[in-house]
């Protein structure tokens, strides 16, 4: 579904030059929830908005189904991001306009005929459960709710992969629980493969079956959650394990219950 | 108070916010295409044209450094070119309308640089055109932002309008000067100034008004 293949970015900064992603090969299956783990300043926002070109990478390939994203021109690109829905960690809904409204937006940008605007509008917000706020304003909601809207909008036009830029990392934790598992619910209901950079290893075990761990701009290792969480092969991997288990003791134990709680999970084997 | 006074005062402010409404109407058309090329050809912006945008900013930096009363004779014959004449109201709305169009392209550039970033990606990422970045983010997201801005260069132009009126444009200005200083009527002074303090304070209430009713769903405490 989706594969990068020597990805890289560099940033020009005042104080030099920044690598923010050295040579990223990547494969993701279709209809797979991959995460990619990394600290602050790693590079997975850099990695998640190179997918659809916020950012311009530098060198390198990127593929999303049919399409080499990396190609494609300027008129191109825009009929590209219509099927790749992106939700936000700061929503960034259009205040300016309902809940509706912000549903409705990518829709009139899509060219939909105003009925059919109203019908999907209205599916879309039944999926993500919030049909009953569909006139109410951004201001009005909760940031649960927010979010809600912010999936509804990425996926109004039918994307074929959700992009997630820390999508659960300003909510508290069961808002965020509920977040991803209404997630988890609309990959198994469309099909639809989800990306999701995160920092909190908890939401890469409950939702994610396989990863990468992204560090200094480099991919220092991907693999099913399970293996990589069994065997870390690298020093940065471990201590994202490590603070739970030191916890482990105390009540402070992540947020969210580990994946085996949760029974099966397929896996997806062939990630390089 | 004499009797000619209320009919004075009645012609001078038909003129004067004749010549604001002509004036805000035609700088908006100016200012606005101007003020959001301001923005959006910024680098890194959604147009982004660095070398336009520094033309663009030279330009109005230029028209605003001309004092008022300078610019107005300055534009006269092309006011003479576009309507015929060089004095009255309609005759100074060219100039007025040339000079305080940059005024308003800054005002309205500084309030579509408030729009949160990622607003604009969200929209980029859905696919828009950056027409309808402008059309559909970024104008109606920062709508009460601007309108009080507007309404800020609407009183710049109402005093615009007087220093006009000084030269031959006509309205309260001119009635203040010609009737108020030059004939040492008191009177006809004290009514303009009142009935220009009243004005000024209707369209900043006014515009107060529409800014709250825009925002009144968009966030908790206003």
């Amino acid at each position: 579904m989706i594969s990068i293949t020597g990805l890289n970015k560099t940033f020009l900064t005042p104080s030099g030059r920044v690598n923010a992603l050295k040579d990223i090969n990547l494969t993701v299956d279709k209809g797979d929830i991959f995460g990619i783990i990394g600290f602050s300043g790693a590079g997975k926002s850099t990695l998640i908005r190179c997918l659809n070109r916020l950012e311009e990478p530098d060198s390198g390939t990127i593929r999303i189904g049919a399409r080499e994203i990396t190609r494609l021109g300027t008129r191109e690109l825009r009929a590209a991001r219509k099927k790749i829905g992106m939700i936000f960690q700061h929503y960034y809904l259009l205040e300016s306009r309902t809940v509706f409204g912000n549903v409705a937006f990518p829709l009139e940008i899509a060219g939909y005929p105003k009925q059919r605007i109203g019908h999907r509008a209205v599916e879309i917000l039944e999926l993500v459960g919030l049909i009953d706020k569909i006139g109410a304003y951004p201001a009005q909601l909760s940031g649960g709710q927010k979010q809600r809207v912010g999936i509804a909008r990425a996926l109004a036009n039918e994307p074929d992969v959700l992009l997630s830029d820390e999508a659960t990392s300003s909510l508290d934790p069961s808002t965020s629980r509920s977040i991803l598992d209404l997630l988890r619910d609309i990959n198994q209901k469309l099909g639809l493969t989800i990306v999701m950079i995160t920092h909190e290893m908890d939401v890469l075990r409950y939702l994610c079956a396989n990863a990468a761990v992204i560090e200094a701009g480099e991919i220092i290792e991907t693999g099913s959650v399970a293996e990589i969480s069994a065997h870390p092969r690298h020093e940065i991997t471990r201590l994202f394990f490590a603070p739970s288990r030191q916890n482990s003791s105390g009540e402070a134990q992540g947020m969210l219950p580990d994946p085996a709680e949760r029974g099966e999970r397929k896996e997806v084997s062939d990630v390089r | 108070m004499s009797d000619d006074l209320l009919p004075l005062l009645a012609v001078g402010l038909g003129e004067t916010v004749y010549m604001v409404i002509l004036t805000t109407v035609s700088s908006l058309f100016l200012g606005l295409p101007l003020g959001v090329a301001l923005v959006v050809t910024e680098p890194g912006h959604i147009m982004a044209a660095p070398r336009l945008n520094k033309v663009l900013g030279t330009m109005v930096n230029i028209t605003r450094s001309f004092p008022t009363i300078i610019l107005i004779v300055v534009l006269l014959p092309l006011s003479r070119l576009l309507v015929g004449t060089t004095l009255g109201a309609t005759a100074a709305v060219v100039p007025l309308s040339i000079g305080s169009a940059p005024f308003l392209a800054r005002i309205i550039e500084n309030s579509l640089k408030e729009i949160d970033r990622g607003k604009i990606e969200a929209g980029l990422a859905v696919g828009a055109t950056p027409m309808e970045i402008i059309r559909k983010v970024m104008i109606p997201e920062c709508l009460a932002s601007l309108t009080l801005g507007i309404t800020m260069a609407v009183i710049m132009i109402t005093g615009f309008t007087a220093t006009a009126g000084a030269i031959g444009a006509g309205g309260l200005g001119s009635l203040a000067v010609r009737f108020g200083y030059q004939r040492y009527r008191t009177d006809v002074m004290l009514a303009t100034l009142v009935v220009l303090v009243v004005l000024v304070q209707s369209i900043q209430w006014g515009g107060n008004l529409i800014a709250r009713r825009i925002n009144k769903n968009r966030h908790k405490f206003s």
